[in-house]
């Protein structure tokens, strides 16, 4: 994975002393509060509803497990023993004081972090397929655009005020798990008509209380030339962007009230001033970064495919869970294991110390030394052999972290919600742990397949509900906490936006509603292999709008 | 309905109350009631000078009923904030 060069460092040390004094004067009152947030944001640090709330980038997901030993070391020393995964595959701190954050900002510098731009209105984590350089679908891998396009707007002065927050993702593969069309800006590489790998840009993606599925700016465009187009994006948007309406300020707005086909004029007119200039990125600094991401020497093993059959044959919890945390790996005799932070009853993507510590250990038995965070807030163990995942599972399942439903019902997006977040209007954990207790049985998991479930507290939507094959969203009616449920939704190389299905339920009624929703599935499917999304598609939304609200689809009464 | 107020401490971000002695404690049962207009003005007005001391973070008024000894916050999401989260967090017990 990419290592801080002597200049990455010394931007990073600079920065934390630069913040230490900063919350020296703070503290001393020199400076106010109006005039400390926005140096606080900068720096990842928000004031959340019990505590400052510290947010870590991890770019593009990649972690060592050096890393994650100091991302345990922190929650141990200063949090509460524990981090929270993210969807834009970063972690983040519930309980940091502001007095103690230059110190962790100090621990991190120590093994290559920072919390940089994890806030505020410039270019966040780069985020990208939690399989990059590993899955067998794979173009090309997109974690060297994403440190490119790292490097280049880390601290970029031209791109320090946007208008508001901007998001790109990256996917190598035409299965995109990276969800690049609900970013600001989605890369996907494709073949051109030549053979050449490029990249599809697609613009204006975004959720929030505004979702829309990003459009197409340019069908092919050659990877070195991703900075200069990146730029020419970012400037219109710097330019054109709205700035006197925070909820009209995202790229999407913009693209939607000049329509795609002007932004594209715009676009390519900057696009014209850059294109070959510096910000070509020269073969031999593409070379120089590839070769950070460059394999590990993979052993030339046997097929084990008939040892692992057998293994399989004999144990049939570890089947389960090799069926759905287990992917193909472009490397015969290795497997991509995906580590689910869902376990029944607990707080999706949360994580505690002592496991940090101990996945580290896996992950350098196992795996390199590497692990990955994917934006559904699992940890991924990307190169781990064949013949060794026996082994692993038993180490992860006296861990208690082999829950066996990676991709399944259970394996549910969910925000902080009311429980932790300032803006929220209703709690998400309780609901996915709701959600979690009711659907513990595993063959009845795998029978129903494969099915996204995202939970946001608030229209926000951090927890993505409006691309979960079932949405839901907490709503606050006079008071009380209701949920709202989307159909339909998808963040995939088909996204699409789910539709409201009907009113919305108190929180005891969600559990009830979705395995409603799912025996209808079940009862429609034309067969196995016809998951949710695609019985959804075919059937459309009036047969499960009738079993969850029959004839009565008014509004409920707040008790 | 009676008034108290609350705020983040600048420090370490906790939530904490307003007390009748114009000090902060963690402990919303600690806080000073404010029983009509004039006397919540007042309690606003100790926040903005701990405020501006460097004590705590943007104090506001909330709503809160009083029974038996015990205040409770009116809404949901500032009982949250005066008990924590509602679901169990860190290493599972």
């Amino acid at each position: 994975m990419y290592r801080y060069d002597e200049f990455d460092q010394q931007l990073v040390d600079e920065r934390v002393t630069q913040f230490r004094r900063q919350v020296e004067r703070r503290m001393a009152g020199e400076l106010t509060e109006d005039q400390f947030k926005p140096l606080r944001l900068m720096n990842g640090l928000y004031l959340q509803l019990h505590a400052y709330m510290l947010r870590v980038n991890v770019p593009y997901g990649m972690l060592s497990s050096r890393q994650l030993r100091q991302l345990a070391l922190i929650a141990r020393r200063y949090d509460r023993d524990y981090g929270h995964f993210t969807t834009r595959q970063n972690i983040q701190y519930n309980w940091v004081s502001l007095e103690d954050t230059p110190d962790i900002l100090a621990a991190l510098a120590e093994v290559e972090m920072n919390a940089m731009q994890s806030s505020g209105n410039c270019v966040r984590n780069i985020t990208a397929d939690q399989f990059a350089g590993r899955a067998k679908d794979e173009i090309e891998d997109p974690r060297v655009w994403c440190e490119l396009i790292r490097q280049y707007s880390i601290l970029n002065p031209e791109f320090a005020y946007l208008p508001r927050k901007f998001k790109i993702a990256v996917t190598g593969s035409p299965n995109d798990r990276a969800a690049v069309a609900v970013h600001d800006i989605g890369l996907r590489m494709h073949h051109g008509e030549d053979g050449k790998p490029g990249f599809e840009v697609i613009v204006g993606g975004g959720q929030g209380r505004t979702p829309v599925i990003g459009k197409t700016i340019r069908g092919w465009l050659e990877p070195e030339h991703v900075l200069g187009y990146v730029e020419a994006i970012l400037r219109i948007y710097n330019m054109y962007g709205r700035r006197d309406n925070l909820y009209k300020a995202r790229i999407k707005i913009l693209v939607n009230a000049v329509g795609i086909d002007k932004f594209r004029e715009l676009v390519d007119a900057e696009w014209e001033h850059l294109r070959g200039g510096e910000l070509t990125i020269p073969a031999e600094e593409i070379s120089r970064i590839h070769a950070y991401f460059a394999p590990p020497e993979w052993e030339e093993l046997p097929d084990g495919a008939a040892t692992l059959a057998a293994q399989l044959a004999e144990n049939e919890t570890f089947a389960h869970w090799h069926q759905a945390n287990v992917s193909e790996h472009k490397q015969p005799g290795y497997a991509i294991v995906t580590v689910s932070l869902k376990a029944p009853g607990r707080e999706p993507g949360d994580l505690d110390a002592d496991r940090m510590d101990a996945l580290a250990e896996l992950a350098d038995r196992f795996s390199c030394g590497e692990l990955r965070v994917s934006h559904r807030q699992n940890l991924v163990l990307a190169d781990v052999r064949q013949d060794q995942l026996l082994t692993l599972w038993q180490a992860l399942s006296a861990l208690e972290l082999a829950t066996p439903n990676i991709g399944l019902l259970t394996d549910m997006i969910a925000c902080p919600g009311l429980d932790y977040c300032a803006l929220a209007n209703a709690r998400s954990i309780p609901v996915a742990q709701d959600i979690s207790r009711h659907f513990i049985d595993v063959d009845k998991l795998q029978t129903i397949g494969n099915l996204s479930i995202n939970i946001s507290g608030c229209m926000n939507a951090c927890g993505h509900h409006h691309v979960g094959n079932i949405g839901i969203l907490g709503v606050d009616k006079r008071g009380k906490e209701y949920f709202q449920l989307t159909l339909g939704g998808a963040s995939d190389q088909q996204a699409s936006l789910g539709d409201r299905l009907g009113p919305a339920l108190p929180q005891d009624e969600v559990p009830g509603a979705i395995e409603t929703l799912v025996d209808t599935y079940l009862g429609l499917r034309q067969d196995a292999d016809e998951t949710f999304l695609e019985t959804y598609r075919r059937v459309g939304i009036t047969p499960f709008k009738t079993a969850v609200y029959g004839d009565d689809t008014s509004p409920r009464r707040v008790a | 309905m009676p008034q108290i107020v609350t705020a983040n401490r600048l420090d370490d971000g906790r939530v904490v109350f307003l007390t009748a002695s114009d000090d902060w404690t963690a402990d919303i049962n600690g806080s000073a009631l404010a029983a009509n207009e004039e006397q919540a003005a007042e309690l606003l007005a100790a926040g903005a000078r701990a405020e501006a001391a460097c004590v705590v973070i943007a104090p506001y008024l909330i709503d809160a009923e009083a029974e038996n000894g015990q205040i409770r916050a009116a809404s949901i999401r500032e009982s949250i904030r005066a008990h924590g989260p509602t679901v169990p967090y860190g290493p599972p017990t």
